[in-house]
């Protein structure tokens, strides 16, 4: 049996342990109310440009001239998985369910035959994913001197992604991420962004009662500006909402970490005041033996 | 008299939303000004200075791109930032026009170069304007 003086340490640590606990999930608690209004605050410009995308995208479908980040380069060998994680542990399943989806995904891909490039966006996903997939691996960008995530910083992914999609590094671009539904439940989430699937019965809703546009300069040349933006978006959108699950997710962990050190606490404080009493009953009947030996 | 609805977004976002009269929006090939019942249009937008007019009120707003659609509901923008020309740090502008200039120095083609050079001409032409709202102003 452990010594009082060691059982009092133990107890002691696990309370520090709980104190630290505590205080990581009233800050995540904080943080996650500020990420759930920055990803609420995006939501219009992003419905906005889904909107304008979807009803410009329709017109020009059709033609042979249609860019080739809106149709696709016609195949399908090469695909490009641009995988958002966090930069920090401690968040429960967080990291490791998109990085699991992702690497179903990747496995799926390269039994097909095809090849899988990946982009790390946050060093968590690239510590998960490099064990198995260190030479698919072609990039990581890291957040983690960013202090606010702004749109700049979804911009420069998405240029970096439209520069080797150009390049012809990639036929099929998918980003995957954590979709934000409530503070218990993050989705991990996989989603095609090049070509970009677009929401077919909304486009031809709007290309019903929607008039007619004039559009300046022309409808391709819109096209070309507009698709590197919405691809941005589209980065930027997965970015916050991961922000908002990551926050939720290190909540709910450490609040089950927080519960779990209280259960600890009360078990060894149980076992701490048995070994109290023991000590003490042992110690009453050696002076009691003692006094009838005489 | 007949007012609109407009919305101003910006990716982080809704900056502007309600009723106005006249919105003269810096487009891609022109300045051209939105009324009630204006035709549909989508249109891109260069870096330049929305005039916002609602009631009495002149709003003076710097966007450095995006886009603009108007249909039967209203206009709408979609601008990548818009900042209130009042509070455009001149200096930081300025910063932002030579580190144009500098990538423009290094653009790898001349199709990039000239289109790199017309948003520059653009930007200096902002420059300008504003300049010379602060000025008037005081």
């Amino acid at each position: 049996m452990a010594s009082l003086k060691e059982l009092r340490n133990r107890i002691a640590s696990v309370k520090a342990t709980q104190k630290i606990t505590k205080a990581m999930q009233m800050v995540a608690a904080a943080k996650l109310r500020r990420a759930q209004m920055a990803a609420e605050a995006a939501r219009p410009y992003a419905e906005r440009m889904d909107a304008i995308l979807a009803n410009i995208a329709g017109k020009v479908a059709g033609h042979a001239g249609a860019p080739a980040l809106l149709g696709g380069t016609g195949k399908d060998d090469v695909h490009m998985l641009l995988v958002c994680t966090s930069e920090r542990g401690l968040c429960g399943a967080f990291n490791s369910s998109i990085a699991r989806l992702a690497r179903d995904r990747a496995n799926a891909l390269l039994a097909q035959g095809k090849t899988v490039k990946i982009i790390c966006v946050g060093r968590k996903g690239y510590d998960i994913l490099r064990r198995q997939f260190a030479k698919n691996i072609v990039e990581v960008i890291d957040l983690r001197t960013v202090r606010t995530l702004g749109y700049v910083n979804a911009e420069e992914i998405a240029q970096k992604i439209v520069a080797r999609y150009e390049a012809g590094e990639f036929d099929i671009c998918t980003l995957f991420y954590s979709r934000f539904k409530s503070v218990i439940a993050q989705i991990p989430t996989a989603q095609q962004i090049i070509p970009p699937q677009l929401p077919e019965a909304k486009a031809e809703a709007a290309g019903t009662n929607t008039p007619v546009y004039e559009y300046e300069p022309e409808e391709d040349e819109i096209l070309a500006e507009l698709l590197p933006r919405n691809l941005a978006t589209q980065v930027f959108r997965a970015l916050l909402e991961n922000a908002a699950s990551e926050q939720g997710a290190r909540m709910s962990a450490m609040d089950s970490a927080t519960r779990n050190a209280g259960d600890m606490i009360k078990k060894q404080t149980i076992t701490y005041n048995r070994t109290r009493q023991a000590i003490i009953t042992k110690e009453l009947i050696e002076i009691i033996s003692g006094a009838e030996a005489l | 008299m007949a007012m609109f609805k407009f919305e101003l977004v910006s990716p982080a976002k809704l900056l502007f939303s309600g009723e106005v009269d006249e919105v003269i929006v810096p487009g891609a090939e022109g300045e051209f000004t939105v009324l009630p019942m204006h035709t549909p249009v989508v249109s891109t937008l260069r870096p330049g200075i929305l005039t916002v007019k609602a009631g009495g009120n002149v709003t003076r707003l710097y966007v450095r791109g995006g886009f603009a659609e108007v249909n039967e509901k209203g206009l709408t923008i979609l601008a990548e930032d818009a900042t209130a020309v009042e509070d455009v740090n001149m200096t930081e502008f300025a910063a932002s026009v030579s580190a144009y200039e500098a990538k423009l120095a290094a653009a790898p083609s001349d199709e990039a170069r000239f289109k790199m050079a017309e948003t520059l001409f653009q930007l200096k032409a902002v420059q300008a304007q504003l300049g010379g709202g602060t000025h008037a102003a005081h």
